[in-house]
């Protein structure tokens, strides 16, 4: 019964999203706190440094941490304000259970729990151990990552765990994969101090990972060119080198006529190709019609600001390439991606001081969640779990038989898909909102309403949870020890500051009890975060996400470990390939082809108009802890739909006038804001708000073929003016519903 | 961390305008502050949304001769031995306006429910005890920057620190720094 048990603003004043102001005198204790924390922030995947200032059991306030080495005391606003997280009116307390009528009320934990596992056994029971789904998410700890993968598998016995990193950087990851044999940047950000060339593809560093924004002004003040790839002039593009302002959805066109160009010119590094690389030949062939004019026609940039891209990309001596989402949430993300890296390959800068390469990975934790815990194709150590021999290695780790160990399971939206066909009957969600973050959200609800019973961990009651039969209170990044690693590599170290708050537990707690009472106490027997970490070092050991050697005294010593860290005595490392040994089966860089073919969803008479979507700086992907910050809020209070003016003028859509955007999937209506800093063909919505709010009951399912990452980056809509006008002031959108 | 419990006169509050990428950061950071009652003291904006994404940020600039205080009719704005120009004192401040209309920077702003003017102090309380000021410390692009002038010409070789201002034919020259072309050593902000 997994139905909204009341109408929704029943639960909004309950549970909020309530906006949160710290008091006008600052929170008491801030000038004498007990304890200063070195900890992260608990957003993105720049992981920056961060002290809370701590009294009585509250966060009460934050200092820059200087010495951390990536930030220096840096932040952005989200890591000014994420301790306004704690001492949150919204915080859940207790568990609750759904009730018909009135809303959640608290249970007691044992009540919860017991509840829970007869709603597990019995969907197991009646319809088989994959019938019950687990959706996780990376803002856990690899701790907790790998305790979710760990109790998906072995308490759970469900083949059906997946997680949020699906719509992240799943894309980077396979691409990786194909080409180096490892999922992982391969250089940390202080290469790109000295490049001479910084190409930046679908990256909004300068909204989605401001600190970063640093090191690429560090390059460009000693006279690093930088080009920024995206249809929108961002922040970071206003002062680039090259804007190139691309059609969204025509990206491996640009990269392959790139490519062509660079071969054609002779600006490739014949060497490292002939002794490094495989598949260069047909990565070439792929791209041999692929002139400028060709690109131009398909890309919409000009041919002259795509040859001196190309023709600074090929003689530089030193570059680092960076993309994120932009190339990523594609049906051909894998494809753009290695478009990308065969631009790197075939310059053979890479494994070289300042010559660098690297997806952005988005979610605090997105690079260590994926290679440790809950994504539904690895095992811990980025190993294949259709692999007999990794598939061995992890049993024995777990103590389980290798015929017991679950095999691949479903993607996450592909889930949702599971649960319409009625092949999936009972969800688990941990740090998860896919009601807001996954695209179709329509789609995505009729899919909750068909559940038989769903379980929701989280601290804040968000969109998804709502639709629970009972909800776990679980605990705040600051509220546990653990790890992660950041999108460099680097696995750091997250402090408990706090314990949970009232009747709220840890996650691990909690998932440790779930464990007990499915019969799996032996497995789960950890005594603390430490003991966790220390069994996923020896199930890491030997895959190619090597955690061995890291050991906690290890991170707190040298501020960070750069995996792969195969032995107590390596440093770690933080440049990969010095050595030219890339973690393929032959041992080297693989050339892929990549044809151009185009998106899952094309423009025509009745949709003629390109919808991209993406973020905003002062809100976090779906917006569960940010849209409760009440600064964070009013910085960018709802939505609005970026159009150029001449599309505006010919729809005859005037500012702020509320225009209807309809796709395939729904329509919604959001304010215009006409600017020129957007391509005349395309429209931007931002995606963190829920409800009718939502773009995501906009966007398409699409998946890549590969990645099983959906393409939230493009899809046709048509515009329809309304001829209102948007009244000012507070939208309301942070909880529409 | 470079911390000392005085305050450091070779560091200099450096604007780069360029780098600018609107976050806020330096004004949620500001507020934080409790002796601001939670009001920032940063105006940071956009020139013009519809043709540009380019924002400012404007911090007190701690003229030589603030203008501020020499219209304050109740002399409640003082300039210390460092060139730190204060907040207005808030048993003097008459709330009257004065400086907020007479800057030509365009910083101070009057607080309503105070009946108080407002403004940067250089986050007196960081500063003194050899931190840098909040905003310069978190923003994320370097568009705010506080440290010495030979670290500065060493790490942005093509940019030059100007402090002198032709407001036509008023000059005014301030203890921060704003960041041109290197070779530049005066900015004139209109005819």
């Amino acid at each position: 019964m997994s139905k909204l048990p009341v109408d929704p603003q029943t639960l909004i004043a309950a549970f909020g999203p309530h906006l949160n102001y710290p008091p006008r005198e600052g929170y008491a204790g801030r000038d004498e706190p007990d304890k200063v924390v070195e900890t992260h922030c608990c957003f993105c995947g720049m992981q920056c440094g961060i002290k809370l200032l701590v009294k009585e059991n509250h966060v009460v306030g934050f200092e820059p941490w200087m010495e951390f080495p990536f930030n220096e005391g840096r932040l952005c606003p989200k890591g000014v304000q994420r301790y306004l997280q704690n001492n949150h009116p919204d915080r859940l307390l207790s568990p609750l259970q759904r009730v018909e009528g009135k809303g959640f009320e608290p249970a007691g934990w044992d009540s919860a729990l017991d509840q829970t596992v007869a709603a597990i056994r019995s969907i197991q029971g009646r319809y088989g151990n994959d019938a019950f789904a687990v959706l996780s998410g990376v803002s856990l700890t690899n701790e907790k990552s790998y305790l979710m993968g760990k109790f998906a598998r072995v308490a759970l016995k469900t083949k059906n765990l997946d997680y949020n990193g699906r719509l992240c950087m799943v894309s980077a990851g396979a691409g990786n994969k194909k080409a180096f044999g490892l999922d992982r940047g391969s250089n940390n950000y202080s290469d790109l101090k000295g490049a001479e060339v910084i190409m930046i593809c679908g990256a909004n560093v300068s909204e989605t990972f401001p600190t970063l924004t640093y090191w690429v002004w560090q390059a460009r003040d000693l006279g690093a060119k930088l080009i920024v790839v995206d249809p929108r002039l961002i922040p970071l593009a206003r002062t680039a080198d090259l804007h190139l302002d691309i059609r969204p959805g025509t990206d491996s066109a640009l990269y392959g006529a790139m490519l062509k160009y660079i071969v054609d010119n002779n600006l490739v590094d014949h060497d490292f190709i002939r002794e490094h690389t495989s598949g260069f030949d047909a990565a070439v062939e792929a791209v041999k019609d692929y002139t400028l004019e060709w690109a131009e026609a398909v890309t919409g940039i000009d041919r002259e600001k795509i040859r001196q891209a190309a023709q600074w990309w090929g003689q530089a001596n030193t570059s680092f390439l960076l993309h994120a989402r932009g190339i990523e949430h594609h049906s051909k993300g894998v494809d753009n991606v290695l478009a990308c890296i065969n631009l790197v390959l075939a310059t053979g800068r890479i494994g070289k001081p300042y010559c660098g390469y690297a997806t952005i990975t988005g979610q605090g934790n997105g690079q260590g969640g994926r290679e440790h815990g809950h994504k539904c194709d690895q095992l811990p150590g980025n190993r294949d779990i259709n692999n007999p021999e990794h598939r061995k290695y992890i049993a024995g780790v777990w103590g389980i038989e290798e015929a017991a160990l679950p095999g691949q399971g479903y993607t996450a939206y592909e889930l949702i898909e599971a649960i319409h066909r009625g092949e999936v009957k009972g969800l688990l969600s941990i740090c998860f909102n896919p009601l807001v973050s996954l695209p179709n959200s329509n789609y995505v609800r009729a899919a909750l309403e068909k559940l038989e019973f769903y379980v929701a961990i989280d601290f804040f009651l968000n969109e998804t949870a709502r639709y629970a039969d009972i909800v776990l209170a679980g605990s705040l990044h600051e509220e546990e020890e653990g790890t992660v690693t950041t999108a460099e590599g680097r696995v750091t170290r997250i402090r408990q500051a706090v314990t949970p708050p009232g009747d709220a537990r840890t996650d691990t707690a909690i998932i440790l009890e779930l464990a007990a009472r499915l019969g799996a106490k032996d497995k789960f027997s950890f005594g603390s975060s430490e003991d966790i970490f220390n069994e996923l070092r020896i199930a890491s050991k030997g895959g190619t996400a090597d955690y061995y050697g890291i050991t906690y005294e290890k991170i707190e010593k040298q501020m960070g470990v750069f995996w792969p860290c195969p032995s107590l005595e390596h440093p770690g490392t933080p440049r990969l390939w010095e050595d030219r040994k890339f973690a393929t089966p032959d041992g080297k860089a693989h050339f892929n082809p990549v044809p151009y073919r185009e998106p899952g969803e094309v423009t025509d008479d009745t949709y003629p108009v390109v919808l991209t979507t993406g973020r905003v700086v002062s809100q976090y992907l779906s917006g569960t802890q940010t849209r409760r910050i009440g600064k964070l809020v009013d910085q960018y209070p709802e939505p609005l739909l970026e159009i150029h003016p001449q599309l505006a003028a010919k729809y005859g859509i005037r500012q702020r006038e509320i225009v209807k955007v309809a796709t395939r999937r729904g329509e919604a209506e959001f304010p215009a804001n006409i600017v020129e800093t957007i391509r005349k063909d395309t429209v931007f919505i931002p995606y963190h708000w829920p409800g009718q709010k939502s773009v995501n009951q906009l966007t398409p399912g699409t998946l890549d073929p590969v990645s099983k990452i959906p393409e939230f980056k493009v899809c046709a809509c048509r515009l329809e003016p309304t001829g209102r006008i948007a009244p000012a002031g507070q939208a309301q959108a942070y909880n529409s519903i | 961390m470079e911390t000392a419990n005085y305050y450091k006169t070779d560091m200099e509050f450096f604007i780069d305008m360029q780098r600018c990428i609107g976050c806020q950061a330096c004004v949620v950071a500001c507020a934080e502050c409790e002796t601001n009652g939670h009001e920032s003291m940063i105006h940071v904006n956009y020139v013009d949304r519809a043709h540009t994404i380019q924002t400012t940020v404007q911090v007190c600039m701690h003229c030589e001769d603030p203008v501020c205080a020499r219209v304050c009719p109740a002399d409640a704005i003082s300039k210390d031995e460092f060139g730190v120009v204060h907040t207005a004192n808030t048993a003097r401040c008459i709330g009257c306006s004065n400086c907020v209309v007479a800057c030509p920077f365009g910083v101070p702003f009057k607080q309503e429910q105070y009946d108080l003017m407002m403004k940067c102090n250089l986050c007196y309380d960081r500063t003194s005890a050899g931190k840098k000021p909040m905003c310069a410390t978190v923003c994320p692009s370097g568009a705010l920057y506080y440290g010495s002038r030979e670290e500065m010409s060493r790490m942005r070789p093509q940019s030059s620190p100007v402090n002198h201002f032709l407001f036509g034919n008023e000059e005014v020259t301030t203890k921060v720094n704003i960041m041109m072309p290197a070779g530049a050593t005066v900015l004139q902000v209109y005819e």
